[in-house]
C-alpha cells in the first residue's frame, strides 16, 4: 500500500480577533490509495480544517502536507489552484452547483481547466452523468432537480476530471435519509469499483459506516483510528 | 488557451446570471448614462460652436486689426491706415480695379429673445460696399439689400429666428438712430447671428470715427505672407494680419475651452458619483456570487479569470449606460440651436453637434468609470480566502 496523503506534524492556528487559536496540534496521518476515509469528531475538532489542508484550500502554520508525492504546503496560491484542478474533486454539503448552468454544463466546469477538446469534454460528461444515473437530467438546471439529484451532479463534477482524491465535506448533511443512502452507496461504489480515494468529513455515523476507515478528531488531535473490514 | 477558456466560461456565467440582478445592475447603467448624457451634450456645445466658427473662415480672406487686439471689439483701424491697407500688394481687385474689401465697425444693440423675452446684446455690423463680393456666402433670403446713407439693416437667419422685432419692416434702435429691417440673409456661419448695415452710415450715425477691422480678399491663399509682410514691415502701421480661419479659431478658443473645461469638470464630478455607484453594484454582484466564486476557485479557476470576469461585467454594464447616455444626448440635443450669453462680442448662435466622435468619447468615459468601479470588487473576488468563504456560506 502506498500513502497518497501524508500529514507530518501539521499544526494550524487562526487569528480570532487578537487571539491565536490553534485548531490542529501537530497531526500525523497517512491515507493510502483507494482508501475511503471517514473523518469524524465534534464541532470545532478540526475536521474541516484538516480536509482543507489535504485539499490544498488552506495551508498549515507548520508541518508538511504531501499529496501524491508532492509537498503542497509551500505552494503559492496560483500554483495551488492549478494543483487542485488536477488532483482534487470536491463534494460540498450544499452541492455548490452553478445555478445558471445545466447539469451537464456544471459537470463540464472542471474540464474547462484541461486541454480536452469540446467533443472529448462532452463525451466525458455523458459518461459520468450515466455513472451517477442522471443521463436523462443532463439539460436540467439545478433548481429543477431534487437535493439528491443535485448532489449526484456535484459528484459527477467531482470525478469528471479523474482527480487523485475526492474530498467530501458533509455530503449528506442537506439530504433526507433515503437520498443520503443513495449518495453514500454511490460514493462507496466509486471507491470500490473505480478505486477512488475519498476523504469525507461527516457528523453522521450512518454515513461514516460506508467508509473503509474511520478517524476521530478531538480538540485538534487524532483520537481514534479504525479500519473496517469490507 | 486554458486561461482564455477560463475567462470566457466565468464571464459567460456572470453575464447569464445578470437577469437575476437587474435592479442592482441598473444602478451602473443609469448612473453612467446620466454622466455620459451630460458630458456629451455639454461637449456638443463647444463642438457646435467650433464648427460654426470654422465654417466662417476662408483661406484667401484676411482680417486686419490693431496690433495686439484679440477681437474686433477692442480693435481700431484709422482711415489713414486704411489707405495704406488698400494699396498693399496681393489684394484682389474687381473688374473695375477696386480692392475687394470691407472696412467694418460694430455696435451692440439690445434685442429681446422670442422664447423668454430676456434682453441680449446682438452685433450690428457695419460693412463695406463690396461686402457681397468679399463674402459671396451672404445670400438674401427675403427683402432686399440695405442702401448706403439710409438707416437700413439686413438681419441674419438665426437672429430672425431667435429675437423679436427684427422681421422685415420692423425697426431697431441704436443709441442715436433708428434702423429699418429691409431684408434677411443666410451665410451658414456665425454672421447669421448678426445684423448688417453700411459701415459709413453706421459711423456717421454716432460719430464714433474709426473702423474696427478690415477684411479683404487676397489674390490667392499663397499671397498671404506677401501681404502680411508688406503691412507689418511698414513702420507707419501697427497692425495684426490674420487669415480668417485663424482669427475665428482664436476668437472662439477661449470660450470653447471654458465650455470644454466645464464639461469635463462637471462630468468628472458626476463620474466620481457613478464610480461609487458602480463599486456598490459590483460589490453586491460579487457578494451575491460568493458561493459560485469560492466554488470555482476551489475547483481550480485562477484569480485572473475572476478579475477579468468581474471587470468584463462592469465594462458591459457601463458601456450599455454609455450608449444610452450618448443616444439620449443625440436625440435631445443634436441640432438644437443655442446661443452664447450676452457676451461683449454679442451673441453667437450655433447648433449643438453630438458628433460620432463625441459619442465615442462618452462611451470611453463610461468604460473607464465601469473599469474603476469594477476593479476593487474584482480584486476582492480574486483574493477571496476560499476555505473561509466556503465555510461562511
Amino acid at each position: 500500500m502506498t500513502a497518497i496523503v501524508s500529514l507530518r506534524n501539521v499544526k494550524k492556528s487562526y487569528l480570532r480577533g487578537k487571539q491565536t487559536v490553534e485548531v490542529l496540534h501537530g497531526v500525523d496521518l497517512e491515507i493510502q490509495a483507494s482508501e475511503f476515509l471517514g473523518l469524524m469528531g465534534p464541532s470545532g475538532s478540526g475536521k474541516t480544517t484538516m480536509l482543507n489542508l489535504i485539499a490544498g484550500l488552506d495551508q498549515p502554520t507548520s508541518g508538511e502536507v504531501v499529496v501524491s508525492d508532492k509537498r503542497i504546503d509551500k505552494l503559492s496560491r496560483g500554483a495551488l489552484a492549478d494543483w487542485r484542478a488536477r488532483h482534487i474533486g470536491f463534494i460540498f454539503q450544499f452541492y455548490n452547483l452553478l445555478p445558471v448552468l445545466t447539469a451537464e454544463a456544471n459537470v463540464e466546469v472542471p474540464l474547462l481547466l484541461t486541454n480536452l477538446s469540446r467533443a472529448q469534454r462532452r463525451e466525458r460528461v455523458q459518461t459520468v452523468l450515466q455513472l451517477v444515473g442522471l443521463a436523462d437530467r443532463a439539460k436540467h438546471k439545478p433548481n429543477e432537480l431534487s437535493g439528491g439529484q443535485q448532489q449526484r451532479v456535484a459528484i459527477a463534477r467531482a470525478i469528471v476530471a479523474d482527480p487523485t482524491l475526492l474530498v467530501c465535506d458533509e455530503p449528506t448533511g442537506d439530504l433526507d435519509r433515503q437520498s443520503a443512502e443513495e449518495i453514500m452507496n454511490l460514493l462507496q461504489a466509486l471507491n470500490r469499483t473505480q478505486g477512488k480515494t475519498i476523504v469525507m468529513v461527516t457528523h453522521d455515523p450512518r454515513a461514516a459506516e460506508y467508509a473503509s476507515r474511520e478517524l476521530h478528531l478531538d480538540k485538534g488531535q487524532l483520537a481514534h483510528d479504525a479500519r473496517r473490514v469490507a | 488557451m486554458r486561461l482564455f477558456r477560463q475567462i470566457g466560461a466565468v464571464t459567460a456565467m456572470n453575464l447569464r446570471s445578470l437577469p437575476q440582478r437587474v435592479t442592482t445592475s441598473l444602478v451602473i447603467v443609469i448612473g453612467i448614462a446620466g454622466v455620459v448624457a451630460v458630458l456629451t451634450s455639454v461637449l456638443a456645445m463647444s463642438t457646435g460652436m467650433i464648427k460654426t466658427i470654422e465654417n466662417a473662415g476662408r483661406d484667401d480672406r484676411v482680417i486686419v486689426m490693431r496690433n495686439g487686439s484679440n477681437s474686433e471689439v477692442s480693435s481700431a483701424v484709422s482711415r489713414a491706415s486704411m489707405r495704406l491697407i488698400v494699396d498693399a500688394p496681393a489684394v484682389k481687385r474687381d473688374s473695375a480695379g477696386n480692392p475687394i474689401l470691407s472696412a467694418e465697425t460694430m455696435r451692440l444693440i439690445t434685442l429681446h429673445k422670442r422664447e423668454d423675452d430676456s434682453t441680449v446684446n446682438v452685433i450690428l455690423r457695419g460693412v463695406g460696399r463690396q461686402v457681397l463680393e468679399l463674402r459671396p456666402e451672404i445670400k438674401l433670403t427675403a427683402g432686399r439689400m440695405f442702401k448706403p446713407a439710409v438707416n437700413e439693416v439686413i438681419v441674419g437667419k438665426s437672429a430672425t429666428a431667435q429675437y423679436r422685432g427684427v422681421s422685415i419692416g420692423d425697426e431697431v434702435r441704436t443709441r442715436n438712430a433708428t434702423w429699418t429691417v429691409v431684408g434677411t440673409f443666410v451665410t451658414g456661419d456665425s454672421h447669421e447671428s448678426e445684423l448688417m448695415t453700411d459701415a459709413e452710415t453706421l459711423i456717421a450715425s454716432d460719430q464714433r470715427g474709426a473702423f474696427q477691422s478690415v477684411t479683404l480678399m487676397l489674390e490667392s491663399p499663397a499671397a498671404f505672407q506677401r501681404f502680411k509682410d508688406a503691412l507689418t514691415s511698414n513702420p507707419a502701421l501697427a497692425l495684426d494680419v490674420l487669415r480668417e480661419p485663424e482669427y475665428f479659431e482664436q476668437a472662439s478658443k477661449g470660450i470653447s475651452r471654458v465650455i470644454s473645461f466645464l464639461a469635463y469638470f462637471v462630468g468628472s464630478i458626476m463620474a466620481v458619483g457613478a464610480v461609487f455607484g458602480a463599486l456598490n453594484t459590483m460589490y453586491a454582484a460579487v457578494s451575491e456570487r460568493l458561493r459560485e466564486i469560492a466554488t470555482l476557485r476551489a475547483i481550480g479557476f485562477g484569480a485572473t479569470a475572476m478579475i477579468v470576469s468581474v471587470l468584463a461585467e462592469a465594462l458591459l454594464l457601463a458601456c450599455i449606460g454609455g450608449v444610452i447616455g450618448s443616444l439620449l444626448a443625440w436625440v435631445f440635443f443634436n441640432g438644437n440651436t443655442v446661443s452664447t450669453g450676452g457676451a461683449a462680442q454679442g451673441q453667437l448662435i450655433f447648433d449643438l453637434s453630438v458628433s460620432p466622435e463625441l459619442m465615442v468619447i462618452g462611451i470611453v468615459w463610461a468604460g473607464v468609470i465601469g473599469l474603476i468601479g469594477g476593479l476593487f470588487p474584482a480584486i476582492r473576488a480574486a483574493r477571496l480566502p476560499v476555505a473561509a468563504a466556503l465555510r461562511a456560506i
